[in-house]
């Protein structure tokens, strides 16, 4: 039997590279042996791509992509088509979980510095991922043809027209239609069933050939091809397959167990992931009283209310997306890990996920005047981020720490001066604290050695 | 006489300039792709005026049409919303519409042909929602100072009775008036300029 299988393989990789590709990508791909929990959602986001593949295809087969038809056909799935609710609650928690995975993912990529030479490419390749991931979330929104979706696509795509100049026009070319109609609804599900999963794919391979080529970082930011044996093999690492094969398949079979609990109890996810208003048809001419962008975007929107201008809000927006491209530039330290790096750091990155999730939250609530102080506040510490993982990518001088502390805090205060309206002078002065003990803390902070300074790194990887 | 060497110089040029054509033809050839997300001859057409009869209309009672679907509100004002438009003034972005979207005929203080008749595109200028029509005065929700007008609930948006959108709100601009004429005393034409107004 076996040689017949040999025979077979031989057959085969004489026409076509099957063994080379095993075993540079699995079998002799050398992964670093100290891979942790983190290490995961790689694997796991591929599982959910093909969640999201398979149930999608299904989907279409009873979806219609027509304003007409589309609420209706939504229903239809849900209660006529055997087990449809099931394929299309598996859709929607997929495109829920795909996020917490992608974020996850991405926070370990900074947290262990994965992003840093050499693989910088890994790392713009993910974000080209991420946003071609937020495009095709975004366009399957609408597909349900519900209100918060008709309102959701009028209010993402009106930000187009704050451009200057060809603004409205490139909104009104986006839609093929003076507003949201079924023009928009039909190229949506163009681009979100074809065009995008395509770029997906491809872009998936991509980022693993860009991995597989400079090897995985670990939690310790170590390059196990430092240290290698007699036959070349690195010292800390183990082969892909059938380590990690096996270490991956436990973390699906646990991501899936969570994964059914949601599909199974709790589909809406308490108005998180199914928002209520989508339960009830679009209709132009009922604007829902909150629009609120499903999870996953709602940081973002966050930071678009923080400043009342469309223009500059839709720009602070854009650039709290786009700064993320640019971190291999920005954190030029050469430690990769947290593990290793100040205490400060480590204050930074523990903030950046506080900062994360509360934007989040507060773009998931009405804009009080409160909250649209916090959105603008926290938003502050959002970019503050980028700028101290800047500022702590080598030792600094006295001089330097006073500079970017009266650059930034001024700039923040001449801003607050500027949009500083009567009676809200308290809550723009205990506010103003926030970016200033942030600035405070971090800048002059780092001149404390015991807070500033970053650890040894060790030769080789631990366990 | 065969000659083994090669023109270096002659090979980059019929290559840069190969690529120079086709590049183009690359790029002309998206054109048919781009023109075809444009809005269709159907949508086009179903973006004609559309005539209204406002003869029956009571004082202060809005209605609601759609034109190019979009929300079209036409609310027949009283002189006393008429007469709270001037001080009003004060405490707008854009009192004199100068930043605003409107036809020429509509940068008065009344924002209308006529100032009893306001024609308003019911569109939020921050991100598009629908405000809500709020006449009353002072209501609770929205403070002793209320002197009727619209109210965004999205994100908070104020406008006066002409559209005028209040200083410190996220919108910056007063909503929208569409292009619009009087048929005859009662009756609305929206999506067409008077005909003496320059177009």
């Amino acid at each position: 039997m076996k040689a017949y299988f040999d025979g077979l393989i031989g057959w085969i990789d004489a026409r076509f590279p099957l063994m080379r590709l095993w075993n540079e990508h699995l079998a002799h791909y050398y992964a670093p042996k100290n891979f942790n929990f983190w290490y995961f959602f790689g694997s796991l986001a591929l599982l959910v791509l093909i969640i999201q593949i398979v149930t999608g295809i299904f989907l279409t087969m009873h979806y219609k992509p027509d304003a007409e038809l589309a609420f209706a056909s939504l229903e239809y799935i849900r209660r006529d088509v055997p087990l449809g609710w099931l394929i299309q609650y598996m859709h929607s928690t997929g495109a829920s979980f795909f996020f917490i995975v992608v974020y996850m993912h991405m926070f370990r990529g900074i947290m262990y510095g994965s992003f840093k030479a050499p693989r910088e490419l890994i790392w713009l390749l993910g974000m080209f991922l991420y946003m071609a991931l937020m495009a095709e979330a975004f366009m399957g929104y609408l597909l349900p043809w519900g209100n918060m979706s008709y309102w959701g696509a009028q209010v993402i795509v009106n930000l187009f027209s704050t451009i200057p100049w060809v603004g409205p026009d490139i909104a009104i070319w986006l839609r093929g239609d003076f507003a949201i109609s079924d023009a928009t609804l039909t190229r949506f599900f163009a681009l979100h069933v074809s065009a995008i999963p395509l770029a997906i794919l491809a872009l998936v391979m991509l980022h693993i050939m860009a991995l597989h080529e400079v090897g995985s970082n670990n939690p310790d930011g170590i390059e196990i091809k430092d240290h290698k044996d007699a036959d070349g093999k690195p010292l800390d690492g183990v082969p892909f397959h059938p380590y990690y094969t096996v270490k991956d398949i436990w973390g699906s079979v646990a991501f899936l167990f969570l994964f059914a609990l949601v599909v199974f109890f709790a589909p809406e996810m308490g108005g998180y992931f199914l928002e209520p208003d989508n339960f009830t048809p679009a209709n132009p001419l009922l604007t829902p009283e909150h629009i609120v962008p499903v999870w996953y975007f709602t940081p973002f929107y966050s930071v678009l209310r923080a400043i009342p201008d469309p223009q500059f809000g839709a720009l602070a927006m854009l650039l709290s997306i786009l700064i993320l491209f640019f971190l291999p530039w920005i954190d030029r330290n050469p430690v990769r890990s947290v593990r290793y790096r100040s205490q400060l750091y480590k204050l930074n990155l523990l903030l950046f996920v506080v900062t994360f999730a509360v934007l989040g939250y507060l773009g998931f609530n009405a804009p009080t005047p409160l909250y649209s102080e916090l959105a603008l506040r926290f938003s502050e510490w959002y970019f503050l981020f980028f700028i101290t993982l800047w500022f702590f990518s080598r030792p600094r001088r006295n001089i330097e720490r006073l500079a970017s502390l009266v650059v930034v805090l001024g700039l923040i205060s001449l801003y607050d001066v500027v949009r500083m309206e009567p009676g809200h002078e308290m809550l723009v002065f205990l506010g103003w604290l926030m970016p200033a003990a942030f600035v405070a803390i971090m800048f002059l902070g780092s001149g404390v050695e015991k807070l500033g300074r970053d650890l040894p790194v060790p030769d080789r990887v631990t366990e | 006489m065969p000659d083994d060497t090669v023109d270096v110089g002659r090979r980059r040029f019929l290559t840069g300039s190969t690529a120079l054509v086709g590049g183009t033809g690359a790029v002309v050839a998206m054109w048919p792709f781009i023109a075809s997300m444009s809005p269709s001859a159907r949508a086009r057409t179903a973006g004609a005026p559309i005539e209204v009869d406002i003869g029956q209309m009571d004082w202060g009672q809005k209605i609601d049409l759609i034109w190019r679907k979009q929300p079209i509100w036409i609310i027949r004002r009283t002189p006393e919303m008429v007469a709270m438009l001037e001080p009003e003034a004060n405490y707008l972005r854009d009192p004199n519409s100068d930043q605003s979207q409107q036809p020429e005929f509509a940068q008065n203080s009344h924002r209308s042909l006529n100032p009893e008749f306001l024609v308003l595109v019911g569109v939020c200028t921050h991100l598009g929602c629908n405000p809500t029509y709020r006449p009353d005065v002072a209501p609770e929700d929205l403070g002793a100072d209320w002197p009727g007008g619209f109210f965004c609930a999205c994100h908070g948006s104020r406008f006066d009775l002409a559209g005028r959108v209040y200083d410190h709100v996220p919108a910056n601009a007063n909503l929208r008036v569409p292009p619009y004429r009087f048929v005859s005393d009662t009756r609305i034409l929206i999506g067409e300029m008077p005909e003496d107004a320059p177009a």
